[in-house]
């Protein structure tokens, strides 16, 4: 560890990198979820009637 | 697993699992970052930098896990036609992709105030380079393939021929010598100190759970695309 670095700045920027990508596919995957559940109810919809 | 060939009931085991999957990963997750950022004492060596183990080590795990996921899944589709394999596998690809980028930035944010550069061109870091292009190389060849079945059977072959990466990424850090320092925690034990390590099993179990609710609720929405396209062409032929 090179001693004249302060490691939180390196800490810090490696969670953010972490917690918001993983944020990002939780949110993509949920609307990704909801795009095609609400087509497929729509269809079913548009059958019935 | 050939009583959830049928995609009405997956779905139906999925969709209460997905949310319970999800939150008690948030939770999980929550607790050991925190913990990992709070409560645990600096390195004697690494100083605070060790604290990024606790989001490298589970996005490594997680990166080649999922494809580990791939290539069972590949094996499946190849071997006994499971209706939901290539779905399992086109859904596992853009998370394990995600999180194989995770651990090469991470990593590589760790290595600037502790090897003093961003990058190396050893062994271990550059089988996990390999292995984000491949994911890469699968998500487009599974997209192109869409439903035609010699296109999908060309991505469960490159899903079971890429899974040859696996094993070098493992010993990669044993067989050539490396930056990288050599496995800290086996399955039968870990060199690093109690008090830094009781995050670590946290956080691979949170971030795991957030993994596989992720990819249920992609495999939930191609399963719904394929409900609707099929449909869709039903109606054009009647």
């Amino acid at each position: 560890m090179n001693a004249a670095l302060n490691a939180w700045p390196f800490v810090l920027a490696a969670y953010a990198v972490a917690v918001s990508a993983t944020l990002a596919l939780l949110g993509a995957s949920l609307a990704m979820l909801r795009r095609a559940e609400r087509r497929a109810d729509a269809l079913d919809r548009q059958g019935k009637s | 697993m050939h009583r959830f060939a049928n995609p009405a009931r997956f779905v139906r085991l999925a969709r209460p699992l997905t949310a319970w999957f999800g939150w008690f990963g948030v939770a999980l997750t929550t607790i050991a970052l925190a913990g990992g950022l709070i409560l645990t004492p600096p390195d004697y060596l690494q100083g605070d930098t060790v604290r990024i183990m606790y989001i490298h080590v589970p996005s490594a795990w997680l990166g080649m896990a999922g494809w580990g996921g791939i290539a069972a899944a590949s094996f499946a589709q190849l071997v006994w036609r499971h209706p939901l394999a290539h779905v399992a596998a086109r859904a596992v690809a853009v998370p394990g992709a995600v999180y194989a980028a995770i651990c090469l930035v991470t990593g590589s944010i760790w290595g600037r105030p502790t090897w003093g550069t961003w990058w190396e061109w050893d062994g271990r870091l550059t089988s996990m380079l390999v292995l984000f292009f491949l994911y890469l190389a699968y998500i487009a060849l599974a997209q192109a393939a869409g439903r035609e079945e010699g296109g999908q059977r060309i991505a469960a072959i490159f899903g079971l021929v890429g899974a040859v990466n696996l094993p070098i990424i493992h010993f990669s850090v044993l067989w050539w010598r490396t930056l990288h320092q050599g496995e800290s925690i086996g399955l039968t034990g870990s060199t690093i100190d109690d008090r830094i390590l009781w995050p670590i099993p946290i956080s691979l179990m949170g971030f795991s759970l957030i993994f596989v609710s992720v990819v249920l609720m992609r495999m939930r929405a191609l399963l719904a695309d394929a409900k609707v396209e099929a449909r869709l062409r039903r109606m054009a032929a009647s």
